[in-house]
């Protein structure tokens, strides 16, 4: 009986609740009471127009900026207060709109990384990391299945645009994630690329949760299964793709500007 | 940049890299027969003064080069330790304890208690100053590491038991059992036996996961947070390893002139290290080692033509760092070649 109580109570409860955040840079109020859960499993879409203070959001959750006002619950834990690298280490993980790599090391050592930082404490003096075999295995068979396999060598700074971004969403992984907040995954990208993007979302769906900011409507209505819209740093309506697109203040804040 | 390095170890083929270090390390170990052959022994003692200056360097490497932690205060570690070498000296002569409460602490001229308590003083130095610097960043953390230096200098210039301005002197050196330090060329063969085993002990560092993390830092902290690392701690470490480096070298140096004062506390003294760092060639470790004796050779031969040797040295800095990306080592080893 307690067992099934906690399923059920687990099941009810978001991975992750974000109540009635405010975040004010001067006059301008980038997060205006902003509320937002995603459910287990659940790839949730955040979109808005430009300045309407998506990537804020996605700081404040993962924890980069700390909320004026407001809570964030993540797992059944209260993280508004914990710094970014412990909240990584609960398993909620961001990755970034303008590419954030070791630039100076290789694809399979910016994974390797990601890999021995998911492995413990780093206080290891002795060994070479770069013949560890627990981190060289891991790292490799993610990056094949980013379909990286073959610039495994190649310095991260050296990687063409579309190959840095997949190696974003590699390290992400790499962690161990609950929840990974991808902010803008396919900024950038050339159609071809974006295509393999929306392929490789659609296949980690259901394996973890998603937040996903994306501009690109297209991918956000195929690939969502709900989607919150921020307007002015509020979110103004929450549901299906379909309900979204049938919403009338949606539209007319935003669907309706991306038409005109 | 690791695998090159440990390519080159395990295929045993002799790299470019693999050479210099080799070739450096054949005249280093040549040096003392070589010059007593010419009948030149001063060079031995220069030759030390390269080796010691050179661990110190390697020293700052681990922090400056890999952690990109710009210290101007590595004076401090150095003189440190070479002030323990002191005061161990002078309370050992006379008798009285260097402290009586809450520990007694006898005076000593055993090397096996001076030099680990320089290693130790200057590596608790290290946490305590590192602690505070390192909650901040870039130009603040410049300053602030120097600033330190600058407070420990003034110390001990208006400390007048320990000489003050004019330092303490060392009537003779350390005592080893079965080493003679007192002889130049077995005290020159231990120093640089000391400077192999600790450039290999930073080797072993900064190939580690330690290490990786270490550059990490330097590379992008931000996202080592976001990776769910927070760098503070290790950063700290480095800075410890790189205070007792330091201070190694600081205790050598003290048994080399025969002297402590408060001048490796200065800050031109820091900025010294950092240049043979720079100049020799930053992130490697082989580098600093060239740049130490770089810049010590060219001191004492520009010297012996002008006393304005500055103004050869400065030229000869900026084309080096304007040149060569790794410094020295750069030239010498290739452009894109690390050893770490």
């Amino acid at each position: 009986m307690a067992g099934l109580r906690v399923e059920i109570e687990a099941m009810a409860d978001p991975l992750l609740q974000a109540q009635g955040l405010v975040k004010r840079f001067g006059a301008l109020t980038a997060s205006d009471r902003l509320s937002l859960g995603v459910e287990v499993g659940e790839l949730h879409a955040l979109i808005g127009p430009n300045g309407a203070g998506k990537t804020t959001a996605i700081a404040q959750l993962a924890g980069e900026l700390n909320p004026d006002q407001g809570a964030i619950r993540f797992a059944g834990q209260d993280v508004t207060n914990l710094p970014i690298e412990r909240r990584c280490r609960l398993g909620l993980t961001r990755s970034y709109q303008i590419t954030s790599l070791f630039r100076g090391f290789t694809a399979l050592e910016n994974v390797a990384l990601a890999v021995q930082a998911r492995a413990g404490h780093s206080f290891r003096f002795w060994r070479p990391a770069g013949r560890d075999r627990r981190l060289i295995e891991p790292a490799e068979a993610l990056l094949d299945r980013l379909g990286l396999g073959g610039r495994a060598g190649i310095r991260a700074a050296d990687l063409a645009h579309g190959e840095q971004r997949q190696l974003e969403i590699a390290m992400a992984l790499a962690t161990g994630p609950r929840l990974l907040l991808l902010d803008e995954p396919m900024a950038g990208m050339g159609p071809e690329e974006s295509r393999a993007m929306v392929a490789l979302l659609s296949r980690l769906k259901g394996e973890v949760s998603i937040l996903l900011v994306e501009h690109d409507m297209d991918a956000v209505f195929a690939l969502a299964d709900r989607v919150t819209v921020l307007v002015y740093g509020r979110a103004i309506a929450t549901g299906t793709p379909a309900a979204i697109r049938a919403d009338p203040n949606v539209r007319a804040a935003y669907l309706g500007e991306e038409g005109a | 940049m690791l695998d090159s390095a440990a390519g080159s170890r395990r295929l045993g083929r002799p790299t470019r890299a693999g050479l210099v270090t080799l070739a450096g390390l054949v005249l280093l170990a040549l040096l003392p027969p070589a010059m007593l052959a010419l009948d030149q022994p001063f060079y031995i003692s220069l030759g030390t003064r390269v080796v010691i200056y050179a661990i110190a360097a390697v020293s700052l490497d681990l922090i400056l080069g890999y952690g990109g932690l710009v210290s101007f205060g590595h004076g401090a570690f150095v003189g440190a330790g070479a002030y323990v070498v002191g005061i161990l000296f002078v309370h050992a002569q006379d008798g009285s304890p260097v402290l009586s409460w809450p520990v007694a602490i006898a005076g000593s001229e055993a090397a096996l208690v001076a030099w680990p308590a320089a290693v130790v003083v200057s590596a608790l130095l290290a946490l305590a100053i590192g602690a505070i610097c390192l909650r901040t960043r870039g130009v603040a953390f410049i300053m602030i590491t120097l600033a330190f230096a600058q407070m420990l200098f003034f110390l001990f210039v208006s400390l007048p038991r320990y000489g003050g301005e004019d330092g303490i002197s060392l009537w003779w050196r350390n005592t080893l059992p079965g080493v003679d330090l007192g002889d130049d060329v077995w005290f020159y063969y231990l120093c640089l036996a000391l400077l192999v085993g600790f450039t290999l002990l930073c080797r072993r560092l900064v190939g580690s996961r330690f290490g990786r993390v270490l550059r990490a830092a330097k590379e992008n902290e931000r996202r080592l947070r976001a990776l769910g690392v927070a760098p503070y701690p290790y950063q700290l470490t480095a800075f410890v390893i790189a205070g007792a480096g330091a201070g190694l070298a600081g205790a050598l140096l003290a048994n080399q002139t025969g002297f402590v004062s408060p001048s490796p506390l200065h800050w031109t003294s820091s900025g010294e290290i950092m240049v043979m760092v720079i100049l020799g060639g930053l992130g490697t470790l082989v580098g600093p080692i060239l740049g130490a004796a770089a810049l010590l050779v060219l001191e004492e031969t520009l010297s012996t033509y002008t006393s304005h040797w500055g103004l050869v040295l400065g030229p000869i800095l900026i084309l080096v760092v304007l040149t060569a990306k790794r410094g020295l080592y750069g030239w010498l080893a290739g452009r894109d070649r690390g050893d770490g």
